[in-house]
């Protein structure tokens, strides 16, 4: 196995394991926010129990960091990569011939949630830092709704923005999902049942994030 | 037809190059593109002027020698076809055609639209062969029983001709539709078996020596291959590839 990790392929499926690793974050995030719009005391509940439980902040969030950075900095190296191997540009590039836009434009809308993440972080990462660390606040299990929702209340800018970020995710998991399980290998009578599936939870899961954000907007108007 | 021409010119591989345009006149819908260009060519000689050089050899789309980027795509704006298939009657009167040499830097340009494809044979070199004796005791090839499904999807990826049309339409010009052709090819069959792992690590391993980029699933290449290369061949590369780095 010497030289692996050096390999085309070998970055094209470290690549893909750690988008199928993020998708699944995002699906157990989306269930969790989702408890928000129909029963704000489970969302209490469950964002209490993540925001506590040793496994899921000791291991599983330095683990899901690490996966993040690497996704994102693995994604600029190929990037790199692949703009030094065409050399020469061309003077007319047909691309939309042959390729959907989403495809080739993986890097613009990965930016776009690399961004995204960064207000992300300062929205609800960093307090959550400041208010357990640094303020040492004594632990209170009924916060994290009313917490979520004041972000959202009077602020149209901020849906706005978290609207788009998501509608630009939908446009990197239409590409991507799908993607990864034909740089593992997959091709095979279930392939055209994955690329259903994979379709199916690019659009649906933004745009149920999407969805809990202007609900919460107008819900507090 | 009259066609406004946007040639690329370069006088050698140190040359920087860059385009000039030609009006060529008298043009039949029923020419093909190669045949176009000779006319063009016949004007510039009689003007005193360098021909454009490209590469052309059997001019019936089995070689893969013609490689040109018209108009923004690999073989030009037709499916299925090399250039020299291509037929002026996919162009109307006074339209403007860019013709570009394909672009990668493991395709560095030799001169105007010629490229040098010898990355392509390198790949071959590495692993794109069985070691089967032949001389003499060769077995009769129905004497090793090989499934209709594999035969078929082996002999489709052999109809690689290597023209490049993969690499050039490529956003990131990476030659996994190729290499993964020509694993295949081998690796769907018996005989293929034997050298399996280290065909595989062996062509990959040149492949990126070579400089092409990285197989990021867009379809272009699958889209523009003038042989209808499958992409399922790249995901038995990736198949392969990993297997062989595992249990090799």
């Amino acid at each position: 196995m010497a030289g692996i990790s050096k390999t085309s392929i070998a970055r094209k499926v470290a690549m893909a394991l750690s988008g199928l690793f993020l998708v699944l974050f995002l699906a157990q995030h989306f269930t969790i926010n989702f408890t928000s719009v129909v029963s704000p005391s489970t969302f209490n509940e469950i964002s209490h129990f993540m925001g506590t439980n040793f496994v899921v902040q000791a291991i599983l969030q330095p683990i899901l960091i690490a996966g993040v950075v690497f996704h994102f900095v693995m994604g600029f190296v190929l990037d790199i990569r692949n703009r030094k191997a065409r050399g020469v540009k061309y003077n007319k590039f047909n691309g939309q011939a042959n390729s959907p836009w989403v495809s080739r434009n993986m890097i613009l809308s990965g930016s776009v949630v690399l961004a995204f993440l960064g207000l992300h972080f300062y929205d609800f990462w960093i307090p959550e830092l400041i208010h357990k660390y640094v303020e040492t606040n004594p632990d209170d299990p009924f916060r994290y709704y009313d917490e979520t929702i004041a972000k959202f209340a009077g602020n149209p800018i901020r849906t706005g923005l978290y609207s788009i970020s998501f509608v630009l995710l939908m446009l990197h998991l239409l590409h991507g999902f799908a993607s990864s399980f034909q740089t593992m290998g997959v091709n095979n009578k279930y392939s055209s049942g994955i690329k259903i599936f994979t379709k199916a939870f690019a659009i649906v899961i933004p745009m149920g994030f999407v969805f809990i954000a202007i609900f919460h907007y107008f819900n507090n108007l | 037809m009259k066609l406004k021409l946007k040639v690329w010119r370069q006088e050698d591989a140190q040359d920087k190059g860059g385009f000039k345009n030609y009006d060529v006149d008298g043009i039949d819908g029923d020419m093909s593109f190669l045949e176009m260009l000779d006319v063009l060519n016949n004007n510039l000689v009689n003007e005193g002027i360098d021909p454009v050089e490209f590469d052309h050899d059997c001019r019936e789309g089995i070689c893969g020698s013609c490689s040109l980027q018209i108009n923004g795509e690999p073989h030009g704006p037709d499916r299925r076809i090399t250039t020299c298939q291509l037929h002026m009657r996919k162009f109307k009167d006074g339209d403007e055609i860019v013709i570009e040499p394909f672009r990668a830097t493991a395709f560095p340009v030799i001169k105007d639209l010629v490229i040098d494809r010898s990355a392509f044979d390198r790949i071959q070199h590495a692993g794109g062969y069985i070691s089967v004796n032949t001389s003499g005791n060769t077995q009769d090839a129905n004497s090793i029983p090989i499934d209709k499904q594999d035969a078929d999807d082996s002999f489709y990826a052999a109809t690689c001709i290597g023209c490049g049309a993969c690499v050039a339409a490529c956003k990131n010009a990476s030659a996994m539709l190729f290499t993964s052709a020509k694993v295949s090819q081998f690796a769907l069959l018996p005989q293929g078996k034997i050298e399996a792992h280290e065909r595989v690590l062996e062509m990959v391993h040149q492949m990126d020596k070579e400089g092409f980029g990285n197989c990021t699933n867009t379809g272009a290449c699958e889209i523009e291959c003038p042989k209808g290369i499958s992409l399922e061949n790249i995901a038995r590369l990736n198949r392969e590839y990993l297997s062989a780095s595992v249990f090799s």
